[in-house]
């Protein structure tokens, strides 16, 4: 079984060539089953890795670059890191190739996606089972290919295709960092393979050379806040909610936009040896955390607080892993993939009963007939609220509390931060459920006719996430609930052990835990009370007493149009204006290419009126004038 | 000593020329001759491709004879072909191929001439890759230059003739000043053997200076570095499809060979004093090109300045003087000959159907033309450099190598370039969203026909190479990797002697650890591995 591994990237990467290159010549179903099938493929062989255990320093299929000193390899490394993740990451993927056959079956380039979201398979696999940063970055860029193509999926519709360049180019401006960092690295160890790095790195190593891997790691860190939508660069994910629902379950959601947080984790050996670099990992985490909860408190599109949601998730995870407590960042990951990949989905059902409304004051009363997608959701938002025993309240919990334990400056704060954001997390995550399914159906009246509950391939996939949902937190239920923490050892041969580890006792966890549930059930109750009938009087009117404020929140503190009007237009404008008409076309092109041939024209018409031809007049002056030069410099 | 298989392949089409000289005026018997000819010169180079030994530093299929005299000026007819020059020589027989499909039905006059012209200058562009005698180099360069200006002078669009004076006379004074210095270098060393010359150049540096100064003004015009470029954006705006190809694909390689030939492979000292300068200029092109490419309203213009973007890449990496820089700077010059040669087809390919190359023309043609949509996707994001595709290995080995040049000494060359890449993304992206998607509302865009088989014949070629460069890229750069190890071996050598203070800087940048110790042993290794061989 070992020897078929490699096909878990190249499975999905075959299913892109076949649909891709033949899709148009057979029928649908056909479709749906090269791309659901070789998905099943690299989850059966991800669950057998997983299961047995497998590990491998690196499979290499072949050596990719190799210049100089530089040699990558297109090889997997198999280690419980990888392991958990490509289980997760097939796993859900499966799922939400599933649901896809359902909710794409009306579409008619049906290929195209089914092509695009294996391609995003086999760069997600690359980038998860990479043994060198440079594999990674494949991976890493060509999701953000995959999650382009996706979000522009409807191109002819200008905001779509507008939201899929704005993902590429913020992306591109994270990668950028991610690429510095990487050539910080290279120049340090001579070498990009993780391996080889943490037993250089494991040598004792100078002064110079610890603050030049801080760079390198605060770069790495650029590179995250692009993909894993991170202030200031976050700006893309809201608008990629353009792509079809199963995008954004699996891509913007579940797995690629977590590749910052594993991307940390994998090279925990180096950000453990910055200490600054980790610090500001966690403010901006936790800042990111906060930030997104109040914009997704406002918003009205259904997909928008979701995808505020799940910057202020990722917010967490990096917020985890910044306190070096990055089996909680991974273990919030996990479960965020099951309840956030479901939250989308079953968003995607409800737009599909409501003929692709967005707006959550067009809904209302959805309850009486979404029978799965209601219940499911409701699980869902109870994970993501941190209630017990859904999984979330386990991975929150454990970050919350690692935070306010952590012996690092500004713990106390960002543990304060955490917690008020699981308080907000809460509010807006029930009030869309009240929004959508409680009170009164709000939208036209013609249309109520047509809701209804999704079919199997799209309903099963939302009971099995939901499952997920209810029990992902097993995994690490941690020692004062009785719970063995078994993701906590799992992961142990991977991780660096964090500088100072600290131990509270059992009566702080207890006292933290029972905190951010009631937290959590507070934001529950104010939600019920605002929205569970249906009427927006009473939110109303907070809305109007904070005035300007709410204004600000609610148009998302206008971050894109001050990126607009300080980068995107001014960089135009100049490019336009000065760059193009005044440097090029008037100063260099005007004045010392035209204005020199004028000259020599003029000075050829002063010295021969015989001269017609002007390219010889040209050329026999030059080479006079310029062999008078030389001949007067030697 | 005889005839070998490079005098071969350069002069095939040659051949081809003067056959259709003689032939009648029957388009598609002349077409067909020249498709002969130059498909001829491909095979061979591909016998002399898969013959070449990737292990050997020096010049391979060497042939040698004394040609003619002047006085005592001796100019030998000597060819070669090292790892510098083989991929060149690939790419040039290549596209010359596929840009003849592309004149099938683009080109409808004078089929004759332009046949000829274009075997003409192909024969010209591969003679400059090959030739080891500084005269013979000087000939082909030169002479290459007229059918270029035949073909955008004859079959070129409304401003035509300003466009191939400038082009024209533009080149000529830059190349000037190089025949004033080989001549020099002649009366200096009574050789005119680029190989001996590279070894036996010594001299002071305020006399290399000027002699490297000649040489650079020639190759920086051709390339084109910054701000010496703005005949190009003329030239390829009136240039019919097939004559941009060629310009963009293979000619502006003749400028950044000759840098890496003879401004750093004769003069490394004055390459070493001039670093920075030329490091300026060409991020300024990288960011310059791409900022002016951004806002361009017409096709052409908008790939040319990324061409000139691009090129500052292939500098920058050259310049580096290091084995991954010039590596990188190698195989970016065939993946920019792909790219750019293939985004002038597309451009081309919009033109035919729409007789306009205003972007604001189009929207949607993703609806009308979804196989077209395919390929121009994919030279697109070979373009801005996506891993996996061609332009990244290039661009990746280019920025690598300069961050870690002991000659720059200084990542921001790096950094600036950098921002280079984020913003190929937003002018491709941007230029492809508005051409592609949206809705198709103009009225003559919603019948455009799909490409043709004919279209997809020289296309396909095109990318089968983006995409085998982007996962295995090895089957080029190891050609060309043992004779940049040697130039490189060489030049440190060489500086080293008079430059001490090299050495510190090593040590400067290599913290003091056993660690590194560890990876310059590495090093050492690698370089004797691939010792000198010539």
């Amino acid at each position: 079984m070992e020897s078929l591994y490699p096909l878990i990237p190249l499975a999905p990467l075959g299913g892109f060539l076949i649909n891709g290159l033949f899709g148009r010549l057979y029928k649908k179903p056909i479709v749906y089953t090269v791309g659901i099938g070789t998905v099943a493929i690299s989850f059966i062989l991800a669950f057998h890795a997983f299961v047995t255990g497998f590990s491998a320093k690196a499979i290499s299929l072949f050596t990719w670059i190799s210049a100089g000193s530089l040699r990558a390899d297109y090889s997997l490394m198999f280690d419980p890191l990888s392991n958990i993740m490509i289980l997760m990451v097939t796993g859900i993927g499966l799922l939400i190739h599933i649901y896809s056959a359902g909710y794409m079956s009306h579409d008619k380039t049906v290929p195209r996606f089914f092509a695009y979201m294996n391609l995003f398979m086999f760069a997600m696999l690359t980038l998860v089972l990479a043994d060198n940063f440079l594999m990674m970055f494949v991976g890493w860029e060509g999701v953000g290919l995959c999650s382009y193509l996706l979000i522009g999926y409807w191109y002819e519709k200008p905001s779509a295709a507008n939201a899929g360049m704005k993902a590429f180019v913020v992306n591109r401006i994270g990668d950028l960092g991610f690429l510095l960092g990487m050539f910080i690295l290279f120049s340090i160890f001579g070498t990009l393979n993780f391996l080889d790095i943490q037993s250089l790195a494991s040598f004792g190593l100078d002064e110079s050379t610890l603050a030049l891997i801080g760079i390198a790691t605060l770069l790495l860190f650029i590179g995250a806040t692009g993909k894993s939508a991170q202030l200031p660069l976050y700006t893309w994910l809201p608008d990629a909610m353009e792509g079809p629902s199963p995008v954004s379950a699996l891509i913007h959601a579940a797995t690629m936009v977590t590749a910052g947080v594993y991307m940390i984790i994998r090279s925990n050996f180096l950000f453990v040896l910055a200490p600054d670099t980790m610090l500001v990992v966690a403010i901006v985490g936790g800042l990111t955390a906060l930030f997104a909860a109040t914009i997704g408190l406002t918003q009205f599109d259904i997909k928008r607080v979701l995808a505020y949601s799940t910057v202020s998730q990722l917010g967490y995870m990096f917020l985890a892993v910044g306190m070096g407590a990055f089996t909680a960042g991974l273990f919030h990951l996990l479960t965020h993939a099951f309840f956030k990949a479901l939250l989308f989905l079953g968003a995607g059902t409800v737009m599909h009963a409501m003929d692709d409304e967005l707006d959550m004051r067009k809904m209302g009363a959805l309850k009486k007939y979404m029978k799965i997608t209601q219940p499911t959701m409701f699980i869902a938002s109870l994970a993501i609220a941190g209630i017990p025993p859904f999984s979330g309240f386990f991975s929150k919990d454990e970050i919350l509390y690692q935070s306010f334990i952590a012996g690092v400056p500004f713990s106390k704060v960002l543990w304060a931060l955490g917690l008020l954001t699981a308080g907000l997390t809460a509010f807006y995550m029930f009030r869309l459920i009240f929004m959508t399914f409680w009170g009164d159906y709000r939208g036209p009246k013609e249309h109520e006719k047509h809701i209804h509950e999704a079919g199997n391939s799209m309903a099963i996939p939302l009971i099995i996430l939901a499952a997920g949902a209810v029990l992902a937190g097993i995994i690490g239920i941690p020692h004062f609930l009785g719970g063995g923490n078994w993701l906590g050892n799992y992961l142990e041969p991977v991780l660096a052990k964090a500088p100072e580890a600290v131990h509270g006792s059992v009566a702080t966890e207890w006292i933290l835990a029972i905190v951010s549930v009631l937290v959590g059930l507070t934001g529950i109750i104010l939600a019920m009370w605002f929205y569970k009938e249906g009427k927006f009087a009473k939110s109303e009117k907070i809305a109007a007493k904070l005035g300007p404020v709410y204004r600000l929140v609610l148009h998302k503190y206008r971050i894109d149009e001050l990126y607009n009007a300080v980068v995107v237009k001014p960089m135009i404008w100049v490019s336009d204006n000065i760059l193009r008409v005044k440097v090029d076309e008037g100063l260099v092109d005007g004045v010392m290419v035209n204005g020199s041939a004028k000259f020599f024209r003029k000075l050829g018409g002063v010295v021969s009126k015989l001269q017609t031809g002007y390219i010889q007049t040209y050329i026999v002056f030059f080479i006079l004038g310029i062999l008078i030069l030389f001949w007067l410099l030697f | 000593m005889e005839f070998g298989i490079l005098s071969l392949i350069t002069f095939l089409p040659l051949a081809g020329a003067i056959v259709i000289l003689f032939l009648p005026k029957r388009d598609g018997l002349i077409k067909t001759t020249a498709m002969i000819f130059a498909t001829a010169s491909f095979i061979s180079s591909l016998v002399m491709f898969l013959a070449f030994k990737s292990q050997l530093a020096g010049m391979q299929f060497v042939e040698n004879f004394d040609w003619f005299e002047i006085g005592e000026f001796k100019v030998n007819y000597h060819l070669g072909v090292d790892g510098i020059s083989i991929l060149l020589v690939m790419l040039t027989t290549f596209l010359t191929p596929l840009v003849l499909l592309s004149s099938w039905r683009s080109i409808k006059d004078r089929m004759k001439e332009y046949m000829m012209f274009m075997l003409f200058l192909e024969t010209g562009m591969l003679g400059v890759f090959l030739s080891l005698d500084m005269v013979l180099f000087y000939i082909f360069w030169e002479i290459m230059l007229i059918p270029m200006y035949f073909i955008i002078g004859i079959w070129g669009g409304p401003r035509k003739i300003y466009a191939a004076v400038k082009f024209f006379i533009y080149t000529m004074v830059g190349s000037v000043l190089m025949l004033v210095s080989i001549i020099y270098l002649y009366i200096q060393y009574q050789t005119l053997n680029i190989v001996q010359l590279a070894n036996i150049i010594n001299l002071p540096l305020d006399v290399e200076k000027w002699l490297f100064l000649a040489f650079f003004l020639a190759f920086a015009i051709k390339v084109p570095i910054f701000p010496l470029h703005t005949w190009l954006p003329d030239a390829h705006v009136e240039a019919p499809t097939p004559g941009s190809v060629i310009l963009a694909g293979v000619l502006l390689k003749m400028g950044t060979y000759g840098l890496l030939r003879f401004c750093i492979g004769f003069f490394p000292e004055s390459a070493y004093y001039f670093k920075t300068p030329i490091a300026i200029l060409a991020v300024i092109g990288i960011t310059y090109g791409a900022l002016v490419s951004l806002v361009q309203r017409d096709m052409k213009k908008l790939v040319a300045y990324s061409s000139v973007s691009h090129l500052g890449f292939v500098v920058l990496g050259l310049f580096a003087v290091n084995t991954i820089g010039i590596q990188g700077g190698i195989i970016q010059m065939i993946n920019h000959g792909l790219s750019t040669g293939g985004l002038f087809l597309i451009v081309g390919m919009i033109y035919e159907r729409r007789h306009t190359r205003q972007i604001s023309e189009f929207g949607g043609i993703s609806k009308s033309m979804p196989i077209f949509a395919v390929f121009f996707m994919v030279i697109a994001l070979s373009s801005l450099g996506l891993p996996g595709l061609n332009g990244f290995v290039g661009e990746f080995n280019i920025l690598l190598g300069s961050f870690t040049s002991v000659f720059y000494d200084n990542p921001i060359f790096t950094i600036i370039a950098g921002t280079g890449v984020i913003l190929a993304a937003a002018y491709i992206l941007w230029w492809f969203k508005r051409v592609m998607f949206g809705p198709l509302d103009n009225e003559k865009n919603k019948k455009l026909k799909d490409m043709s088989l004919l279209e997809i014949a020289y296309t396909v070629p095109l990318v089968l190479f983006i995409v085998w460069i982007g996962i295995y890229p090895t089957t080029f750069m190891s050609k060309s990797e043992a004779t940049v190890n040697a130039m490189v071996k060489r030049i440190y050598k060489k500086l080293d002697l008079k430059d001490p203070a090299k050495e510190d800087r090593i040590e400067f940048k290599m913290p003091k650890t056993k660690v590194i110790s560890l990876s310059d042993n590495k090093l050492e290794d690698k370089h004797l591995e691939t010792e000198e061989t010539e």
